[in-house]
């Protein structure tokens, strides 16, 4: 019953107002509350799925994201903090369901092209570059942020086709091993550029970043953050709708389905998933500059494999290729990582200082992170492979082709054999 | 420099035959299923921590003293290897086999599942029961052979040893028994062999049991070269063991014993020579970008390995 209401976008949207004002109003009397926070996070879903014109569904959404949450929790730093950490997995999801939802390459190493973004930040706007450029132009100030979010896209991008360009002759399950081999090893070469030549300072890491700043003021604040993110996942959401049902997002989706097929209606199969890698480590590139200014810090253990899978996990459980699906799968991962987790473990210290049970440090649930993700994973493959909430694919609809002016026209050599009869 | 050769290939030896064991299970599964279960390397890290655990219990009971090193070794690869065994014929029936004719990254994914799962209960039980998880094996043999040019440890013989004799059983097995037999005609079309009267899941199982049992006596052996142990050793020995089955040719067992010990050869010189030769702009930290270096070569330029037949893909 419930699923079918959800189906048919069917939730009155009298429920989605009420649902909205009762829990933005808790979220403004309650101080780190996950449930206020969460309720809040979920009437967005619920606007997806509400009653009622584009138009209405898209300006409530706009509602909560613009002006409810920043005005009901903007002075509070907590939730804004959480909310931004979402919005960066949610932006970094978006990028790598281009690669693995819509093109079907499966990337394990897609925090290589987010380091590269990230360390492209972080280099130039700290004292770092001045070690292997000659003339002291370094550090640039937190103005350059924006156009290094142009500069991190386009590195990442170039990253993601030099890695591309041998990575992606291997096929399916091989591609899997590959990526994360190279993802591995982007790893460990950053974490040992500290010689010849010092190019990432190596394990310490580079800090202080600066926090981006515009017309002279600086934008440090998780609250600005929030709007910086939000602006990000706007254009990439954008950009994932308008590639869906492009050209190149069908060539993509064709490969995705059957590469000798989609070969033999002359797709170029290196070109197609080329763009798709480039596409994806884009979007992350963005997300790593970002990342970067918000935490002032870089260093590779930022950068593991475990931040790959945490990623993919967040595009599995949405349903590879559905955008509200990933959207869904990146706010649940994310939550349940800083939040729902640390709660839990909060709660059990709490316990184990009243001497009611006795637990080792390493049961702590904030580390219980692979094991969720594991178990998120099989599950998911074993009972749910298409996602939460799957990816719906466009129905040629004959009625619509029917009615075309080009109906019944004959077309190419057809055309020519019809014209001399 | 020169004069460290021997030793460097010694190691090199050592470590290679591991990857080769570790490779002979990928590749088993690989043949059947044409998948990679990615959780092999895990099973290898459970047998470390299950033949570290059964050493400390016979030290705990004050058995250990008195005993043949070889009884105890026995007795630890075999509780291993049946322990082992048995998780991987029990994941491949409730994380795989429902998955087979699934689209196949479906069954990838739940098998990266599977490997996260196998490294937190690890570390959790190890957590519970000791408090901590990173474990010392106690060491059984500690002496060693001076040859002179170089210095081979008597547990580096018992690697070699056992691994060699593991192979050759697996050789025997896959070529002269029944049940090896089977195997192959699997391997080659699975409707044929199971209209020929060959139960295809009960074959499938048994790779399973002797793949994750061979992962689980290298964990033994790993255990007693290295000494100490965590649960997150599975992964970079995994995937430089897959390397290993990709270099012989997926699929093929003398392939993959041959690939891993090329693959702990050239390990082993890499990480001994590429500083020296770089007058340290490269070091040792590199050597696990070599072997995914020669990975990725591999799959480029010869994606059928040493010893396997190039498969022509059909429409």
């Amino acid at each position: 019953m419930e699923m079918n209401l959800l189906k048919n976008k069917e939730v009155p949207l009298l429920f989605t107002v009420l649902w909205i004002a009762v829990f933005s109003g808790a979220l403004y009397s309650l101080d780190k509350s996950v449930i206020a926070f969460m309720g809040v996070l979920f009437s967005i879903i619920l606007v997806y799925y509400t009653k009622g014109s584009n138009l209405i569904r898209f300006a409530l959404g706009a509602a909560v994201l613009l002006l409810i949450i920043p005005l009901v929790a903007g002075d509070n730093r907590y939730y804004m903090e959480v909310a931004t950490q979402v919005g960066i997995y949610v932006a970094m999801a978006l990028g790598l369901n281009i690669v693995v939802g819509f093109a079907g390459l499966l990337d394990l190493g897609y925090v290589a092209f987010f380091a590269a973004g990230a360390y492209a930040y972080a280099i130039f706007t700290t004292s770092q570059a001045n070690e292997f450029i000659p003339g002291d132009f370094f550090p640039l100030s937190g103005e350059w942020f924006w156009p290094f979010l142009i500069i991190g896209l386009i590195v990442a991008a170039i990253f993601g086709i030099l890695l591309g360009l041998p990575v992606l002759r291997v096929k399916g399950d091989y591609l899997a091993i590959v990526t994360l081999g190279f993802g591995e090893i982007i790893r460990i070469v950053f974490n040992n550029l500290d010689k010849p030549i010092n190019i990432t300072n190596g394990p310490q890491g580079i800090t202080p970043i600066p926090a981006p700043e515009l017309l002279g003021i600086k934008m440090g604040t998780p609250f600005y953050f929030y709007f910086i993110v939000l602006f990000v996942i706007a254009f990439i959401v954008l950009a994932n709708v308008r590639f869906e049902h492009s050209r190149l997002g069908r060539a993509w989706i064709a490969v995705r389905e059957d590469e000798l097929a989609a070969q033999s209606m002359g797709i170029s199969l290196l070109n197609t998933k080329l763009a798709a890698f480039a596409t994806g480590a884009s979007f992350a590139g963005i997300v790593g500059v970002i990342f970067a200014a918000k935490q002032t810090f870089v260093d590779p253990t930022s950068f593991t494999m475990n931040e790959s899978i945490a990623i993919l996990v967040m595009v599995i459980l949405g349903g590879s290729g559905s955008i509200p699906g990933v959207v869904l799968g990146a706010a649940f991962v994310t939550v349940l990582q800083v939040q729902l987790l640390k709660e839990f473990s909060n709660f059990l210290h709490g316990l184990q200082q009243s001497g009611l049970i006795n637990l080792p440090s390493q049961l702590d649930p904030s580390k219980f992170q692979r094991l969720v993700f594991g178990v998120i994973l099989v599950l998911v493959a074993l009972y749910r492979p298409n996602g939460l909430i799957p990816a719906k694919r466009k129905k040629d609809d004959i009625d619509s082709i029917k009615q075309s002016k080009h109906f019944g026209e004959q077309q190419g050599i057809l055309a020519k054999v019809a014209g001399r009869k | 420099m020169l004069s460290m050769l021997p030793q460097v290939l010694v190691d090199g030896l050592t470590l290679g035959f591991m990857y080769a064991v570790v490779a002979l299970g990928y590749t088993m599964v690989y043949g059947i299923l044409e998948f990679i279960n990615f959780a092999h390397g895990d099973l290898f890290m459970v047998g470390a921590f299950v033949g570290t655990e059964v050493l400390l219990t016979f030290e705990a009971l004050g058995t250990l003293e008195g005993m043949n090193p070889f009884v105890a070794f026995f007795i630890t690869l075999i509780v291993a290897m049946a322990i082992t065994g048995a998780l991987g014929v029990g994941i491949e029936r409730v994380a795989y086999r429902p998955l087979r004719g699934a689209p196949r990254l479906v069954p990838l994914i739940s098998a990266i599942g599977v490997s996260f799962l196998l490294q937190d209960l690890v570390r959790f039980s190890e957590a519970i029961y000791r408090n901590e998880f990173y474990l010392n094996s106690p060491q059984l043999f500690t002496g060693s052979l001076e040859l002179g040019f170089a210095t081979v440890p008597q547990k580096a013989i018992m690697v070699m040893v056992i691994a060699i004799v593991l192979m050759i059983v697996l050789t025997l097995f896959v070529n002269k028994t029944k049940w090896g037999i089977a195997m192959r005609a699997v391997a080659q079309d699975q409707s044929t062999a199971s209209l020929m009267t060959i139960n295809v899941d009960k074959v499938i199982m048994l790779t399973f049991l002797i793949g994750s049992s061979l992962g689980g006596a290298t964990g033994v052996l790993f255990a007693q070269n290295y000494g100490t142990i965590d649960p997150y050793i599975g992964f970079i020995l995994g995937l430089k063991a897959f390397t290993a089955a990709v270099l012989g040719g997926i699929g093929n067992l003398r392939g993959a014993m041959v690939g891993g010990v090329i693959i702990g050869l050239l390990e082993s010189l890499s990480g001994a020579y590429m500083g020296p030769l770089t007058n340290g702009a490269f070091g040792a930290e590199y050597k696990d970008v070599f072997a995914f270096s020669i990975l990725i070569l591999v799959l480029l330029f010869k994606p059928e390995g040493l010893f396997g037949e190039a498969v022509k893909e059909k429409v």
